[in-house]
């Protein structure tokens, strides 16, 4: 089934449910409710079909693997798609946590839900893409396309500064971007193609790969976000409804680290070790900065936010030591992250719908009125803190491993960084959480109802067994990983000898 | 002389013998046939495109080398007659309502699309002197034509006081070309400055100065752009329109032409007057947006911005860079007219209105208005997977190959400071309270203009390859 054009399916899937929606006549009383339906069935089904992808995946193999290739723009610049060990679990990750955002908008989301929905598909479709294109400036097609969609959502169902906030979520991430481009540009006039297979061995001069790098970077370390450019994460955190949130820090921002591993460390080898120093600086500053702004943070999603930011620089830290454990570690962080930071918004969507305030100081003593609701709290929790046992910790410890090899200085202050996000999450919990049940509205507080436990039980659910049980996840990556690493040290090696020769 | 050497240029009498044969028409009958000559008017230039593309002429110049026939110009010829049709379609209620209903409408615009076609097929400076007077003679009565509008007829006066200072610069400048490389042909020139036997002289830089100063004018590039917020403002909005789209791209065309066809060899000399207009027309079109209030006004300096993007494909001088400014006019083309298909649809009762405030939550009065005007501003913007951003790709690929990276570093930047304000626009019609209603219906032409220039915009990334073929090829006739 689907031979040849399954990618193509997933990405464009999304697509066709966009058109049913516009089909479900408006004004009738079950409008909105059919439309919630139609979106939440699409990404149903796109989440099965993305499964075929996992299952027709060779683990064998460093290759791309399900690849289309038709002409498009011009000689040199194809419609070129395809996966690979790194691409591959964050396709998966988009359509697994999209149903979630669908399901979470059921309730929360109440006016203009057809533009609502339309939004969130198309957007689908934009973040697919972007893991699966195999040419550059499909690749940028894709990236830049999804900030539309994103503005509209921030922009129509935000908080109260949400145009702040989504207008600078924007121009950050476009002017990032447009540098990108133009090294693209560069790229294709050096190479003759933007194929990114092509330019993986294609080799480019040492001076001029640092420019290129610095350019990849710009786009790639506003959409982390890295320290100092973080800054519009936290406001489009508190200001994006909740779904907005969980595919903010789901999928987004893990386009920058896929963008690191699948261009800046592939094409630009000797630039990636000139800079190498630049990473770790700046991730080390996030991840100690942001973990201390986390603790002082009145704002419930503002903590998790900056929170992410400091996950993220583990990622970052992670994928430029360039050791096996270190790449596979900020992978698996990733998909992690997506999971649990996804969980996390979600949790405080819960009690936002509820009282309709993320002050942390408003809430307390939660824990008597709502058990269940503490117990995936604390689980989702835990494991942002990397508990062993859940998906945080894997990660993690397979960074600092890889770390370790390459740099112990940055690894022994990335590890306080994990005592750090102790505090603040635990500190957080206690807050909400326990402490006396002082208000009347806290007491009239329901647990979570039938529909809150089905969208918790499949996220918990897999945030155990990739804590307890990573193999799979691990063997999809390791030829791609060992590949990249293989290729790096050529590459380096290579280089050396020239200036060997040259001497 | 035979009929045949005048087959080339059967299109523009085709259509002069149109415009004239309409204007006895209007004139032997009573006011209420304008509607029926706007169509009459909008069939001579359909006729006179399928003329244009169904009857191939061997490529060459004709009437002593004036009158050049290539690809070139028939493809932006039928950008030409295709921003005019639409410019007629979109004036068609609008005239009724506003009590300008006159006949000489429509034939005015025949006129200056005659002119428009001259100037594309110029390949003499004098040929080139003509076509933009004839052009521009009928462009000034346009601006004015609603004679009871203080407004309109300041932008008139305006435009052609300045106009016809810019038309001083352009003979000055080709008279010393003249004077100092001993020919107005483009094709003598070329092949004198191929051969080394003309020498580059100060005079002859000069005199290309003051030609590329003239030529400015017509594009409304920076420093030469002054009158365009006027005049945009002042005018009539489907006057406006059309202003936007046909002499521009005609203008550019021209400009193209006049710099890469006799001076080709050249480039280096010219190259950073380009570079310098670029940089400005993007800067300013960026940044003085920003404040703007008015509509029109706004779109005024977003065209000034977007001829700096044209004009970067231009200063790249490579068959490249000539791909990327045609492919960027005919995607400017469908977005402008769009866009001020958009415009004309905010009517309030019988008053027409302008301000940016006064779309504010259009997304729920008028859905499908508010989606078309958010598509054409995102394009505007440059943002993928819309048209806007393919017109810019091939502008910058060519600046980039060419080795002007400080050039497209400010270029790209300047975007991003001008979708500051095309986002803002999508923020008053989406995040705003809605306001007022506009009027309803649309009218059918607008209705479909509207939806087939946002089709265009919208699905242009699904398959480009017939208007980049067609666009290479047009580069190739120029720069082989």
């Amino acid at each position: 089934m689907l031979n040849g054009v399954l990618l193509s399916t997933v990405t464009f899937l999304p697509l066709a449910g966009v058109l049913f929606i516009l089909f479900v006549p408006a004004g009738s009383a079950n409008a909105d409710r059919n439309v919630k339906n139609v979106a939440l069935w699409t990404t149903l089904i796109t989440f099965a079909i993305s499964l075929l992808i996992w299952l027709r995946f060779d683990n064998g193999t460093a290759d791309f693997q399900l690849v289309e290739k038709h002409a498009w723009l011009a000689a040199g610049i194809n419609y070129h798609l395809g996966v690979d060990g790194i691409s591959m679990l964050f396709i998966i990750l988009t359509t697994f946590l999209m149903p979630f955002c669908i399901l979470a908008s059921r309730d929360a989301i109440t006016v203009r839900v057809r533009e609502y929905m339309i939004a969130f598909l198309v957007l689908e479709t934009l973040m697919i893409g972007v893991f699966c294109a195999l040419d550059l400036v499909l690749f940028y097609l894709f990236f830049e396309a999804g900030l539309i969609p994103m503005f509209l959502i921030i922009g129509i169902w935000g908080g109260k500064r949400r145009i702040y906030a989504t207008f600078k979520f924007f121009l950050y991430t476009l002017a990032g971007s447009v540098l990108l481009l133009l090294a693209l540009m560069y790229l294709y006039f050096q190479a003759g193609t933007t194929d990114i297979p092509t330019l993986m061995t294609t080799k480019i001069a040492p001076g001029a790969q640092k420019w290129l790098w610095l350019a990849f970077f710009a786009s790639f370390a506003v959409k982390v976000p890295m320290w100092p450019v973080h800054t519009w994460l936290p406001d489009a955190h508190v200001e994006a409804p909740t779904a907005g949130s969980v595919i903010l820090a789901g999928v987004l921002l893990k386009m920058g680290g896929y963008g690191f591993l699948r261009f800046s460390i592939p094409m630009f080898p000797d630039a990636s070790l000139y800079f190498t120093p630049l990473i770790y600086g700046l991730s080390v500053v996030a991840i100690i900065y942001t973990s201390l702004v986390a603790l002082m943070q009145e704002d419930m999603k503002k903590l998790i936010a900056y929170s992410s930011v400091a996950h993220m620089g583990f990622v970052t830290i992670g994928a430029f030591s360039l050791t096996t454990q270190g790449v596979q570690g900020s992978i698996l962080q990733m998909l992690s992250h997506g999971i649990v930071s996804g969980a996390l918004f979600l949790c405080v969507g819960v009690v936002y719908d509820r009282l309709h305030t993320r002050e942390i100081a408003r809430y307390g003593g939660l824990v008597e009125r709502m058990p269940k609701y503490a117990a995936v709290f604390m689980l989702f929790t835990l494991a942002n803190v990397g508990l062993p046992g859940t998906s945080g910790f894997v990660g993690e410890m397979l960074i600092l491993v890889g770390v370790f090899q390459s740099n112990t200085w940055v690894a022994m202050l990335a590890t306080t960084g994990v005592i750090l996000s102790a505090a603040y999450a635990l500190w957080l919990y206690r807050r909400v959480i326990f402490g006396k049940i002082a208000k009347d509205d806290l007491k009239a507080m329901l647990d979570l109802d039938t529909r809150e436990k089905l969208l918790f039980a499949p996220l918990a659910a897999l945030t155990i067994l990739m804590g307890v049980w990573p193999q799979p996840f691990l063997n999809v990556m390791a030829a791609s990983v060992e590949n990249l690493i293989k290729q790096h040290q050529a590459a380096l090696a290579a280089t050396a000898k020239l200036a060997l020769l040259v001497q | 002389m035979t009929f045949a050497q005048f087959a080339p240029l059967l299109p523009e009498i085709l259509l002069a013998c149109a415009a004239m044969a309409l204007l006895l028409f209007g004139a032997f009958r009573r006011q209420d046939a304008t509607r029926l000559i706007s169509w009459l008017a909008i069939a001579a230039l359909v006729a006179a495109w399928l003329v244009l593309v169904n009857r191939p002429v061997a490529p060459g110049a004709v009437l002593a080398g004036m009158f050049i026939t290539d690809a070139f110009a028939t493809f932006m010829k039928s950008l030409v007659l295709l921003g005019s049709a639409l410019a007629i379609l979109l004036s068609l209620d609008f005239i009724r309502r506003e009590g300008m209903e006159r006949f000489e409408f429509p034939v005015l615009i025949l006129l200056a699309t005659v002119g428009m076609m001259m100037m594309v097929s110029a390949n003499d400076l004098i040929a080139l002197y003509l076509g933009i007077e004839l052009q521009s003679l009928a462009l000034y009565v346009i601006a004015a034509f609603k004679r009871d509008s203080s407004r309109a007829t300041e932008a008139g006066l305006k435009y052609f006081v300045l106009g016809a200072l810019s038309s001083g610069m352009l003979l000055y400048g080709a008279s010393l070309i003249y004077g100092f490389a001993g020919s107005t042909n483009f094709t003598a020139l070329a092949e004198g400055f191929a051969k080394n036997q003309v020498p580059v002289s100060v005079g002859l830089i000069v005199g290309i100065v003051f030609l590329a100063a003239g030529l400015a004018f017509k594009v409304s590039a920076v420093p030469f752009h002054m009158w365009t917020p006027d005049v945009y403002e002042g005018a009539p909005t489907p006057v406006t329109a059309f202003f936007a789209a046909a002499p521009k791209i005609a203008a550019m065309a021209l400009f193209t032409r006049a710099l890469i066809s006799p001076f080709g060899e050249l480039v280096a000399e010219w190259r950073q007057i380009i570079v310098f207009i670029a940089i400005a027309s993007m800067l300013l079109g960026a940044f003085a947006a920003i404040w703007q209030k008015n509509l029109k006004r706004l779109m005024a300096y977003s065209s000034i911005g977007h001829v700096g993007y044209a004009l970067v494909g231009l200063a790249a001088g490579t068959g490249e860079g000539v791909r990327g400014v045609v492919i960027y006019m005919a995607i400017y083309l469908a977005m402008t007219l769009g866009a001020f298909a958009c415009i004309l649809a905010m009517r309030r009762g019988e008053e027409m209105v302008e301000g940016i405030d006064d779309l504010a939550g259009l997304a729920r009065n008028q859905p499908g208005v508010a989606f078309a005007l958010a598509v054409f501003m995102f394009s505007l913007a440059g943002i993928p997977p819309l048209a806007g951003f393919f017109g810019k790709f091939y502008v910058f690929v060519a600046a980039v190959n060419a080795g002007l990276y400080t050039l497209a570093v400010i270029g790209v930047l300047a975007s991003v400071v001008g979708a500051y304000y095309y986002l803002r626009i999508v923020k008053i019609m989406y995040f705003d309270a809605p306001g007022e209603k506009f009027a309803t219906p649309l009218g059918r032409e607008l209705a479909v203009v509207m939806a087939g220039t946002t089709l265009f915009t919208l699905l242009f990334f699904v398959w480009p390859a017939p208007l980049v073929q067609a666009a290479a090829a047009a580069a190739r006739a120029l720069l082989p």
